[in-house]
């Protein structure tokens, strides 16, 4: 496998400066001059100090933010510009194909949101727009989200009262039947000190945008899996967004396998120290489909820790997978640890995947930071080593693939969830024999 | 009884799509069941190729001579195929496979070298029984292959499936590197009875001489160069522990 390690917008140390100079190691005679010449480096000014530029409405020239912490938020769709594949976070997505979901008004019915089991200790209600629970894990940072906050109608709830500790999973069902632009919206809440897992499931056919919060209560401990099995001609679109409070502890487990074009943009943040969150990814991209997952998560307080583990899978002609992992620690978030790595794997000729990690770090006093990326076939190491003990290597690339993909699916902790993904990978596997 | 007999091996190294460079330059060896055959020499000898180039490594090539077992042409073989016949690499830097957990790793490989699924409760007792001499902890067939181990964990996983596959001629690469004295004790008695209990015929890799205070050969053969450049009893290791390689590698030049 090649190994690709991208952008990383480098910060510095803040300890070491005096009035915004530099003063330690990094010191320099004269501003904006270091040792090696002038300093060139994007999105800084001459003090070396992170320079913040904002996109606004109506820019739509194309500049990419400087950083992700200058992305445009708004409730109100039409103060973001349309969408152009010049637009940095837009710029992989085939716009044509959101099939209005950028423009339309999202008047269609939404898909029916239907509780499997679990329901109980956790509560499932549905509420109007005007509900205080809305609205409070994050504002729409894409132009898809706005519209679908514009348009819904109701949201549903899913709330975890404060000390109970569900012992049943929440597996709810979204069933879509109606291909008219939809908006949808869904809260999940957990109280101080709970514990719940909620498996969300989109099936059938549908054009959808939609946003989920996630409100992580102090000291709870929330998982979170949703999983898109779409059918063939289905878009979605997903703002899935997430709130920790303090030592409050989130796993977001994202399997995407069916759908025109699926693309889900979890974002996390911290409201207070000590958070906690995992982030894990398996998408299984076929011929012709666009499964895109950009993920954020903002260290914006201090100590805590994120951890990031995207993998695919593709094949076929014009399958196209997209990963882009943006993790920022500001200058506040010290003690931050954090590490993100995004793994693909190519089964034949015809698939692209793109994969960008950006780290930004603007503050030296952290735990650790780190990423990587990897898009290859098959490692002949691993086929080597199997065959070497007697496996046939058809056996041994089974074993590989198999081993690859459901690493993931085995972070679930539902095993009748865990065994009906893993026949689904199968089926996806079997349209290629591998 | 088997007996692999290995005649003017030349092999290179693929460096990419158009070069290679020789390594192995004529290597002559026989090895018999039950027999130890130490090759030692210095770093880049060519000793770990020798290895490689009989399991099938497909980073090497062949370019003549030949390698038989029991007279079948090994070099005709695929690599699953070779170890079907009954030969056993124990890999100098065993690969981490994720995904891939210990236990269904060894029940597939067993599966396959059997050409049946061993029976599970005397596999499991069997696979208990070598993982506990090898004072292997029990957890680590739930966990993935290779993945997170230490050296010395990677190295007894390798001696753990020489003991259950039971191959009729092993290759250990260099299987005392990185082994605190504990470990190499250890690894040695799992070798030492694959030699008397299963009568493998082994090849003995290794740098040092210190690996051959457990487990004793009864040929030492010096590699320099690509080839086989001196022979000898258990004395020539001794002789090679007082004086080093530098003998041979002025001859080599």
């Amino acid at each position: 496998m090649s190994t690709t390690d991208q952008t990383v917008r480098h910060g510095k140390e803040t300890a070491d400066q005096v009035d915004g100079v530099p003063t330690g190691e990094d010191r320099v005679a004269i501003p904006g001059m270091s040792q090696e010449g002038e300093v060139l480096q994007e999105g800084r000014n001459q003090a070396g100090e992170p320079e913040i530029k904002h996109t606004k409405h109506g820019d739509i020239s194309g500049v990419p933010d400087s950083s992700r912490a200058g992305r445009f938020t708004s409730y109100k769709v039409g103060e973001f510009p349309k969408l152009t594949s010049k637009l940095e976070d837009w710029r992989f997505t085939p716009i044509k194909r959101l099939k209005g979901l950028d423009e339309a008004e999202l008047t269609g019915a939404a898909p029916a949101v239907e509780v499997v089991s679990g329901e109980g200790q956790v509560t499932v209600t549905t509420v109007g727009r005007d509900d205080a629970r809305i609205g409070r894990a994050g504002i729409p940072e894409d132009r898809v989200s706005a519209n679908a906050w514009s348009a819904f109608t109701e949201a549903t709830v899913i709330s975890v009262p404060a000390n109970v500790e569900a012992d049943q999973p929440l597996l709810v069902d979204i069933n879509g039947s109606s291909m008219d632009p939809a908006a949808q919206h869904i809260v999940i809440e957990t109280g101080a000190n709970s514990s719940a897992l909620v498996v969300l499931r989109h099936r059938g056919r549908a054009v959808l945008s939609q946003n989920v919060e996630f409100q992580v209560g102090e000291g709870s401990k929330l998982t979170v899996v949703s999983i898109q099995e779409w059918d063939d001609t289905s878009v979605h679109a997903s703002s899935q967004q997430a709130k920790i409070q303090r030592d409050g502890s989130l796993k977001h487990v994202l399997i995407s396998l069916g759908g025109d074009l699926v693309r889900v943009t979890p974002s996390t943040r911290f409201a207070d120290q000590g958070g906690n969150v995992e982030m894990y990814g398996l998408t299984f991209v076929d011929e012709g489909q666009h499964l895109e997952s950009r993920l954020f998560v903002d260290h914006s307080q201090p100590r805590c820790r994120s951890r990031v583990t995207y993998k695919s899978a593709l094949q076929g002609e014009n399958a196209h997978g997209v990963w882009v992992g943006d993790v920022l620690i500001r200058a506040e978030a010290e003690g931050t640890d954090t590490y993100e790595l995004n793994r693909n794997l190519i089964l034949n000729d015809g698939p692209r995947m793109d994969s960008v990690p950006n780290l930004e770090i603007e503050t030296g006093l952290i735990a650790g930071a780190g990423h990587a990326s990897t898009t290859g076939q098959l490692d002949d190491e691993h086929l080597y080593y199997l065959m070497s003990r007697g496996i046939p290597e058809e056996d041994a690339r089974r074993l590989v693939v198999r081993g690859f993909l459901f690493e993931i699916i085995q972070q679930i902790g539902v095993e009748s969830i865990e065994e009906q993904l893993r026949q689904s990978v199968e089926e996806e596997l079997a349209r290629h024999e591998n | 009884m088997s007996v692999l007999e290995i005649k003017d091996l030349h092999a290179s190294v693929i460096l990419d799509d158009e070069t290679t460079k020789p390594i192995l330059k004529g290597v002559n060896l026989t090895i018999n069941s039950g027999q130890v055959h130490a090759i030692m020499g210095p770093n880049g000898s060519g000793k770990s190729t020798l290895a490689s180039t009989i399991a099938g490594h497909p980073k090497f090539k062949v370019d003549s001579g030949s390698v038989t077992l029991d007279g079948q042409n090994v070099l005709e073989m695929s690599v699953d195929e070779r170890a079907r016949a009954g030969l056993f690499l124990a890999m100098q830097y065993p690969v981490e496979i994720p995904g891939v957990t210990t236990s269904n790793f060894l029940r597939s490989a067993k599966t396959a070298i059997d050409g049946e699924a061993p029976s599970l409760r005397t596999w499991t007792k069997d696979m208990k029984a070598s993982m506990e001499k090898l004072k292997i902890d029990p957890a680590m067939i739930q966990r993935n292959v290779n993945e997170g181990f230490s050296g010395g964990e990677k190295k007894r996983h390798e001696i753990l499936q020489l003991e259950l596959l039971r191959p009729k001629i092993a290759l250990l690469d260099e299987t005392d590197s990185g082994l605190d004295v504990d470990a190499l004790k250890v690894v040695s008695e799992g070798v030492n009875r694959a030699l008397t209990e299963q009568n493998t015929g082994i090849m003995l890799i290794t740098h040092y001489t210190r690996i051959l205070r457990y487990i004793k050969p009864q040929f030492v053969h010096v590699f320099a160069d690509g080839r086989i450049v001196d022979e000898g009893g258990p004395e020539l290791a001794d002789r090679l522990e007082e004086e080093g390689y530098d003998r041979y590698m002025s001859v080599s030049k």
